[in-house]
């Protein structure tokens, strides 16, 4: 297995910026994951790892190999591609034998190594069948298949579940995480998806516009939201805008105006935030974070929006000229209506200090 | 931090491979292809129309419009008339065939739909052939109706312009046919259910919605019609109607004047250029398609005990009307040469044509030339064409508009012209020929196939590319294919079907190619086409007919073998 570098890596089509100064270190049996919006540069920088584009400056390094202009045949990867990309032409065996056919291995060793990665799928005994006659799901299987059976040094993938109805999307991103834990392989996957790239990341780097935002693990880019753009995009999260009032020691307090103040930690704040009394600055509260009733930095005002989800009752609580939204766990509480009145407080270590967005 | 070690230094392979402008290196043989095959021809014949004995001179052109000999004038004017006229002849039998097949539901309509497209399979030699042997001045019907009304003369007879248009009504209304009706099948349903919901009548859902949805299509094909109109040789030499511009060129050059010819070859280039630049821009404009899934268009049945008799009996005159040019040339392939002169049908009959077809030397010779040369020409219609559609579909450079319109140039051009511009420019040595003669070779000839069907593998291939997701390339790459294996393994074999679709198409227009070959054959090179129109001559009409019998049958062959591929196409993407 090897590890990925790569060093202030641009990439320009044409006069179009398509991804600025990304520097990366993912490390040997890692799994990480590129998340954020479509058009954020996520599979630019994929394929670029891949060798279908080459950075217009910068470097990638596999281990200590400088890769950046190797062509992707000579690379040893393996890549999943989001609607699979099979060949519609060659059966189920033929398509995962393709790459070991193109190493020139011996056709019993392939016979062996095709029916032992179709086990690993669980697709035995799918050999001969055409690809047009698989499910979605079968297809997904294939493609990881024809991708792993090279004993790839870094497997790719281009948000593979998408293609996924919902259910099946769930299983098969337990399945991968297994895979990929049992092989220990590094890997790299790009997704929109904030719930999948969570729940299988070992670390993520948050994109936005073509720029790195965040990179960390997922309790670290939860908790600790780089910038307004990380807090919005991963959770939900209110974005509130106040002034800082007074400074004493660790205690920070803002006015949020029309006589409401928060104290918040001083400590619970993101990178370069300055703490200046009268500058304006950025709180993200989570909306679980809130609590229900009287306490320090209570907040009253009036229910405008009611969504019960089952698990989660959401209030959506206009308080002044702030709206925030709030969120409590169904353990058979009494849900209010439409234009109750309520009060929530928020615990000092639920307001995190964001740092200006770069 | 572990810093990188090795820093590998790229080769000057890699460098080369890697700079933007390495694409131009592997797309500059088909530019130079096209301006060897395409562009040089057509300058040279425009060089020959300009350079008099005397230097520059624009005098063939002040010829050419000069109001005292008016036969150049006439032909052009001819030609423009001949082709208006098919135009509005074609709309009209075209669409109304779309409709009625598409819309109504009537006893007949099954074997219609198919017979409906018959003038496809017939070669425009032997299409203008079967309406002289049908309805020409010594045809099967004048002739019947004369001992009928006891007459001295024919009563009614094909002659004439007129004659040249309702062959090209015949041979050409399919183009119609084919765009209206795939329009109508794309015309949404819901769209009409609207305008009803919101109260307008049947008349007023014709005129504000069918009709201007049709449109985009309509003008297609009366560009294209018109084209193919101005382009005709086959049809006015039938008729014997000399005052066309393409008959025009063939007299200028049977007679010797090559100025003129060049200079007519000229304009008619400008125009059919000019026409073909309109339909590409007209081409990119949006079309009207079917955007709800699931739903088709209903057809009304006819109820009426007597609309369902009416529609019957125009039903199977429209099969018997379709049928006939393919009926008598069969017909007439049985009958003993000669032997047909005043009566209404042939008197003797025999299969000796047949036999001679495959056995007799002579006979076979001029098949056995077509094949040949239409197989050199293919040959190299498939590596162009590949290369070209590839090189289109796949890689980034500036100039594509510029290769697809010089590759669309040779199709718009009639075969007249090609066939001119290409003795223009390659009855003398020349870089592009290798520094030979080609004129009176066995080269020309495929040379004029391959540059006349440039497009056919080309578009084809090009679709297939299309259908064929980028990322199957990407993914046969990741797995450690180098280029030339992927291509081998993955891109061929998954458009083998669009390439295999082109090269049969191109393969059957080279056996029955006759406009251009007529200019530039010689005895030992003669193809199948100047064959039956030399028999024609030689009034062996039997011989003639068994080489166009043979001719349609290799077409309804490919025609059948096409539509498969294509439905194999068409599931090959169903995933």
């Amino acid at each position: 297995m090897k590890s990925v570098k790569l060093d202030h890596v641009y990439k320009m089509f044409g006069n179009a910026k398509g991804v600025e100064d990304i520097n990366l270190d993912i490390q040997s049996g890692e799994f990480f994951t590129f998340l954020g919006p479509s058009g954020c540069g996520k599979t630019t920088t994929l394929r670029m790892i891949a060798g279908f584009y080459f950075p217009t400056r910068g470097k990638i390094y596999f281990d200590q190999q400088d890769v950046t202009t190797l062509q992707p045949n000579k690379r040893n990867i393996g890549m999943v591609f989001q609607n699979y990309a099979l060949f519609p032409h060659m059966t189920v065996f033929e398509n995962i034998a393709f790459g070991l056919q193109v190493r020139k291995r011996s056709n019993a060793a392939i016979k062996e190594k095709v029916n032992n990665v179709q086990k690993l799928v669980h697709l035995d005994g799918y050999g001969s069948r055409k690809i047009t006659e698989l499910s979605g799901g079968q297809q997904q299987r294939v493609a990881l298949a024809r991708a792993l059976v090279i004993e790839p040094d870094i497997l790719l993938l281009d948000e593979p579940l998408s293609n996924l109805d919902a259910k099946l999307r769930e299983e098969t991103r337990v399945e991968i995480k297994r895979l990929q834990v049992e092989l220990g392989i590094t890997t790299i996957y790009v997704t929109h998806d904030q719930h999948e790239a969570m729940a299988m990341s070992d670390r993520i780097v948050v994109m936005n516009k073509g720029k790195v935002q965040q990179i960390g693990t997922p309790q670290e880019i939860y908790n600790a939201p780089a910038n307004t753009f990380v807090a919005s995009f991963i959770g939900e999260s209110n974005i509130l805008q106040g002034v800082i009032k007074e400074i004493n020691g660790n205690v920070v307090i803002v006015d949020l105006g029309e006589g409401v103040q928060l104290r918040g930690n001083k400590n619970n704040c993101g990178p370069n935030v300055q703490f200046t009394i009268g500058e304006t600055v950025n709180l993200s509260i989570r909306p679980e974070m809130i609590v229900e009733g009287d306490g320090s930095n209570a907040i009253s005002g009036e229910v405008q929006l009611v969504e019960f989800s089952g698990i989660m009752i959401k209030y959506l609580v206009k308080a002044g000229k702030n709206k925030i939204n709030v969120m409590f766990v169904n353990k058979g509480i009494n849900i209010l209506e439409r234009g109750e009145k309520i009060t929530v407080h928020i615990p000092e270590n639920g307001i995190y200090f964001l740092g200006k967005e770069w | 931090m572990n810093l990188p070690k090795t820093t590998m230094k790229p080769s000057i392979w890699t460098r080369l491979t890697q700079s933007k402008y390495f694409v131009y290196i592997l797309v500059s043989p088909l530019f130079l292809i096209l301006f060897a095959y395409v562009i040089y021809p057509l300058y040279k014949t425009f060089l020959q129309s300009v350079v008099g004995e005397a230097g520059l001179s624009t005098e063939s052109y002040r010829n050419f419009f000069s109001l005292e000999s008016t036969a150049n004038l006439e032909a052009l004017f001819n030609s423009v008339f001949i082709s208006i006229i098919s135009v509005i002849s074609c709309a009209i039998v075209g669409v109304t065939m779309a409709f009625l097949l598409q819309r109504y539901e009537f006893p007949g309509r099954k074997v219609l739909s198919v017979l409906v497209l018959v003038p496809m399979a017939l070669p425009p030699l032997i299409g203008a052939l079967s309406f002289t042997f049908l309805y020409g001045e010594s045809g099967i019907f004048p002739r019947f109706f004369q001992s009928l009304l006891n007459t001295d003369e024919v009563p009614f007879a094909l002659s004439g312009i007129w004659g040249v248009i309702v062959v090209h009504t015949f041979t050409m209304y399919t183009y119609f046919y084919l765009t209206a009706s795939a329009a109508i099948k794309d015309l949404d349903p819901s769209i009409e259910e609207a305008a009803t919901s919101l109260g307008a009548s049947r008349f007023r859902i014709w005129r504000k919605i069918i009709l201007p949805m049709l449109t985009p299509a309509m003008v297609a094909s009366s560009l294209l019609v018109f084209m193919i109109s101005m382009a005709s040789y086959t049809a006015p030499l039938m008729f014997g109607v000399e005052r066309t511009m393409t008959m025009q060129i063939y007299l200028s050059r049977t007679n010797g004047n090559l100025e003129m010819a060049a200079t007519q070859s000229t304009i008619l280039s400008i125009v059919s250029i000019l026409f073909l630049i309109i339909m590409r821009l007209y081409q990119n404009r949006r079309n009207y398609q079917n955007q709800s899934k699931g739903i088709s268009v209903h057809r009304t049945e006819v109820r009426s005990t007597f609309m369902k008799y009416l529609s019957m009996i125009l039903s199977i005159i429209g099969t018997i009307i379709l049928l006939l040019p393919i009926l008598v040339i069969v017909l007439i392939s049985f009958s003993v040469d000669g032997e047909w002169t005043v009566q209404i049908i042939p008197t003797a009959y025999t299969l000796q044509h047949y036999i001679d077809l495959f056995t007799d030397g002579d006979t076979w010779r001029p098949i056995w030339n077509s094949i040949k040369m239409s197989t050199v020409a293919v040959v190299g219609n498939i590596i162009f064409g590949v290369a070209a559609a590839y090189a289109m579909a796949r890689l980034n450079f500036k100039g594509k508009t510029l290769m697809d319109t010089l590759i669309m140039i040779p199709w718009a051009l009639p075969g007249t012209v090609v066939a001119v511009n290409l003795i223009a420019a390659f009855s003398e040595p020349t870089v592009f020929s290798f520094n030979q003669v080609l004129i009176g070779t066995f080269w020309i000839l495929p040379l004029a196939y391959f540059v006349r069907q440039l497009p056919l593998v080309f578009r084809s291939t090009f679709a297939s590319l299309m259908q064929m997701d980028k990322s199957v390339e990407e993914a046969a790459r990741s797995l450690g294919a180098n280029w030339c294996y992927s291509f081998r393994k993955i891109v061929l074999p998954i458009t083998m079907s669009g390439v295999l679709a082109g090269t049969l198409l191109a393969f059957v227009q080279g056996l029955g190619e006759f406009v251009a070959s007529i200019l530039i054959y010689n005895v030992s090179t003669m193809p199948m086409s100047v064959a039956i129109f030399q028999k024609l001559y030689a009034f062996q009409f039997g011989t003639a007919c068994a080489y166009g019998v043979l001719q349609v049958l290799l077409i309804v062959i490919v025609l059948l073998i096409t539509q498969k591929l294509e439905g194999s196409m068409a599931s090959n993407n169903m995933m």
